[in-house]
């Protein structure tokens, strides 16, 4: 038998009259980790869905193990031994563990009867259970464990359907740093059984530390394929958009330093959420906020813009004091806040481009008692704003943001508060799941704002965009805050260490 | 890859899938549909276009009309409100009750029809606001609080009727002050036909051209995302209850004065024609979605099916059974739409 087990070649595939697939191949050998990146829309998602049976091939060759194979649907791919674990994950959030694990082949009292055989459901779980390290019961429904767990399930259920090859796409977005850490020593532990692994991400970094050998695509092309060992970071952004950005941040104009306190927040505490949280964000500067999920963060941005309540302590802007759960109020004093969820509470995904950014400036832009608005002007806006941000899309008065690629429906949401022209902003996550490039247009954006005067809370798991883009960093943990870094002290170990200290 | 995903332009679907997508997304299907059937209908039964027969249809469509932009207020915030008939009972023996020289309270009083009117608005309005705080705020599905309400003021109209009247079935000898609203008129255009056009303008125009329609919509697409960006959710949620029962009770107003009276009966029979008129308007039940050209054709359409069956001397459990097959399959479609549109 062959060292190799997955062998791609000649895979092409168009989706109406855009071919998004130009000769790719691959080639995965038994027990190792191949490590798949790419810009947002250079062909990943299109090939992993191709071997798992999401969609079929238009022309090439698949060899799994040395025959040809053409899985027609994801049960088929299973079948194969090819698993594919969803950037969203495919669990039962009201079934159980063991339930999610077997649902597609319950072990039966017998052949041909059909009752479940909860004894053997419950002993096979337990060692799928055991396989991926994750110390629950069986019969704990899947909603009350975390996301990182929810992830070892779907790996668990990989495993008892003797997968040869899992396929991770982007499986750390929703993770903790501590559930990334199991994850990765399990996906070392995989391969060490001799199971391939195709591991998707933004992440260079985690790439690097987990592959083998490393193919990056571009437009739908291979653009560089070999061992690690070959690759740096900087040569896979180069790889991936296809020139070289010596810098992955934009230089800052220098401003004349930061301003008064746009923003203090003096002992806001609330059971369970956060603790005697205290600082200042000043105007002309970008507060880096770091720590894990579930570390207070997302939680401390939707208090302060009022979506939340309180218990005690206070929010003043501009030394006024700000009303608890008043968004509105939050907003008419200049607040604006992107959340981390972009689809769920950024975009209304079947409202036009136009429809979406004039959405939270329509009171002020509106005559009289009965809100009269002026439907030309309100597009001219739009579509002004829509150009300043750079948004990539034909029409904006027609085209719904959900036909946006990631990266321009993030604009669409940057742009809806812009033109509220907002003195401080605070962004949740504002480069996650987008490209490279767009992720550079947007640190353009909030360099941009800060030079104008505007104070940023910008929230982020990522350390390194911390490091490149703010003024001082503000590390929290189980609601509290951990401790401020100055620029000059900015080390990604003690930022990290900060987070995790207990 | 661009930023928009070639999906939206359609360009190299085959040629069957593009006619499928260009029929069902369709804003004037129903139209044609409706153009269509009375055309096939001319050749069996050609009373259909005869005079009196069109005014009959158009009398029936106003008040039908007016009911279904309420209605489709909720829809747009992907609520329902299965309480507008009662509304419409229960306002309508309260206002007969004011106004009839039978005992009423205000009998023979100048003012009486205006008191009646305002008593019914009234109710509408209170009862709108009734199921739109109890689903906003207690978190119950509108489904069961509508449900609930419905029950409640047929019941409530039908004691009403019964503690007025001798007989118990209905509330009658209203001045003709009122009774002049369904049968008098400015130059031929009846007085009905001038409010219920004066409401759609004014519906049209707030829903395209205010911030409270703009807010509907929002709430109706996404409601997460609309509270961050300002929308008062809950408000705009209990308004449009509020408008549902108010819109519930300006077709009562047109009713009792084309039936002369006030019964606890009127409009048991209109519910699903009402939700029927919207959904097969193009009123999506998942929210956000519709307009009051749309809902027009709804009824028109409906209105059509329901005379040109009669006229077939079908009976009228069968014409019930089409009817209801017909908004079965609108709602099909709206469902499809909305599952290919998810899917890009």
């Amino acid at each position: 038998m062959s060292d190799l087990l997955l062998k791609v070649a000649g895979l092409n595939k168009s989706f109406f009259g855009v071919q998004v697939l130009r000769d790719v191949g691959l080639e995965l050998r038994r027990g190792t980790v191949l490590g798949l990146v790419g810009e947002n829309g250079s062909g990943k998602s299109t090939t992993m869905n191709i071997l798992g049976g999401v969609l079929t091939k238009d022309s090439g060759r698949v060899e799994l193990a040395g025959e040809e194979v053409q899985p027609a649907s994801s049960r088929d791919a299973l079948a194969l031994g090819i698993a594919f674990i969803h950037q969203e994950l495919s669990l039962f959030p009201n079934l159980s563990v063991e339930e999610n694990i077997f649902l597609d082949h319950f072990p039966k009292r017998g052949a041909g009867i059909p009752f479940i055989d909860r004894r053997r459901l419950r002993d096979q779980a337990s060692k799928a259970l055991e396989l991926v390290d994750l110390k629950v019961s069986p019969t704990t429904p899947v909603m009350r464990l975390p996301q990182g767990e929810r992830q070892l399930i779907e790996i668990a259920k990989a495993l008892t359907r003797q997968a040869r090859l899992i396929i991770f796409d982007e499986p750390t977005t929703s993770l903790t740093a501590r559930e990334t850490e199991r994850l990765f020593e399990i996906i070392g532990r995989l391969r060490a059984q001799g199971i391939s692994v195709i591991y998707i991400s933004h992440i260079l970094q985690d790439v690097m530390r987990l592959s083998d050998d490393i193919a990056v695509l571009r437009d739908g092309e291979v653009v560089g394929a070999g061992r690690r060992e070959d690759f740096t970071v900087e040569r896979l952004v180069t790889l991936m958009v296809g020139r070289s950005i010596d810098r992955l941040f934009p230089e800052r104009e220098p401003s004349q330093g930061p301003g008064g306190a746009a923003l203090s927040v003096r002992g806001l505490s609330q059971p369970g959420v956060v603790k005697d949280v205290s600082f200042e964000l000043r105007r002309g500067e970008v507060l880096g906020v770091s720590g894990l999920m579930g570390s207070g963060r997302s939680e401390l941005a939707r208090i302060l813009f009022g979506l939340d309540p309180y218990s005690e302590g206070e929010v003043r802007v501009a030394g006024e004091r700000l009303p608890p759960l008043k968004p509105r109020l939050a907003m008419d004093r200049g607040l604006a806040f992107l959340t981390e969820d972009r689809r769920g509470e950024g975009l209304m995904m079947e409202a036009s481009i136009a429809d979406n950014i004039v959405l939270p400036s329509l009171v002020e832009r509106s005559r009289g008692f009965i809100g009269w608005l002026d439907p030309t002007g309100l597009e001219e806006a739009a579509r002004d704003m829509a150009e300043r941000v750079r948004v990539n899309a034909r029409a904006i008065d027609t085209a719904a943001a959900r036909t946006l690629s990631g990266g321009n429906q993030q604009k669409v949401v940057i742009a809806k508060w812009l033109l509220r022209a907002p003195s401080i902003f605070i962004l949740d996550e504002p480069t996650r799941g987008i490209d490279v490039g767009a992720k550079y247009e947007v640190y353009k954006i909030i360099n941009t704002m800060v030079a104008g005067g505007a104070a940023i809370l910008f929230i982020s798991s990522e350390i390194e965009e911390l490091i490149g883009m703010a003024d001082r960093i503000m590390v929290m943990g189980r609601g509290e805050i951990r401790g401020f870094f100055e620029r000059a002290s900015f080390d990604r170990e003690t930022l990290m260490s900060a987070a995790l200290w207990q | 890859m661009g930023g928009v995903l070639p999906a939206s332009s359609g360009g190299a679907l085959s040629r069957p899938m593009r006619l499928v997508r260009l029929v069902l997304f369709s804003d004037y299907l129903v139209l044609a549909l409706t153009v269509l059937y009375v055309a096939a209908l001319w050749f069996a039964v050609p009373e259909i276009i005869s005079p009196t027969n069109l005014n009959d249809i158009f009398l029936q469509v106003l008040p039908l009309f007016v009911a279904a932009m309420g209605l489709m207020m909720v829809l747009l915030v992907a609520q329902i409100d299965l309480s507008a008939t009662s509304i419409m009972a229960m306002s309508c023996v309260v206002g007969a009750s004011i106004m009839t020289s039978q005992g009423g309270y205000l009998a023979g009083h100048a003012l009486a029809p205006v008191a009646a009117v305002l008593a019914i608005v009234a109710i509408g309005l209170l009862i709108g606001v009734l199921n739109g705080v109890c689903t906003i705020v207690f978190d119950i599905p509108s489904f069961l609080v509508t449900l609930v309400t419905m029950m409640f003021f047929s019941g409530a109209a039908i004691w009403y009727t019964a503690a007025h009247t001798n007989s118990g079935s209905s509330i009658g000898a209203l001045p003709s002050s009122f009774l002049a609203i369904g049968y008098g008129g400015i130059a031929g255009i009846p007085y009905a036909a001038l409010i219920t056009v004066g409401l759609a303008i004014i519906v049209h125009l707030m829903l395209t051209r205010t911030v409270f329609g703009r807010w509907v919509r929002a709430v109706g697409l996404n409601p997460s995302a609309a509270a961050i960006s300002g929308v008062p959710v809950k408000r705009v949620v209990i308004g449009c209850f509020a408008l549902s029962g108010l819109f519930a009770a300006f077709a009562a107003v047109i009713y009792t004065a084309r039936l002369e009276a006030g019964t606890p009966i009127l409009g048991q029979r209109i519910l699903l024609d009402v939700i029927g008129a919207a959904v097969i308007g193009g009123v999506s039940l998942f929210g956000g979605k519709g307009s009051v050209i749309g809902v027009l054709i709804g009824v028109l359409f409906l209105s059509a099916v329901d005379n040109g069956l009669q006229l077939l001397g079908l009976s009228l459990s069968s014409v019930y059974a089409i009817k209801g097959g017909v908004i079965l399959l609108a709602a099909v479609v709206d469902a499809i739409r909305h599952h290919l549109l998810a899917r890009g």
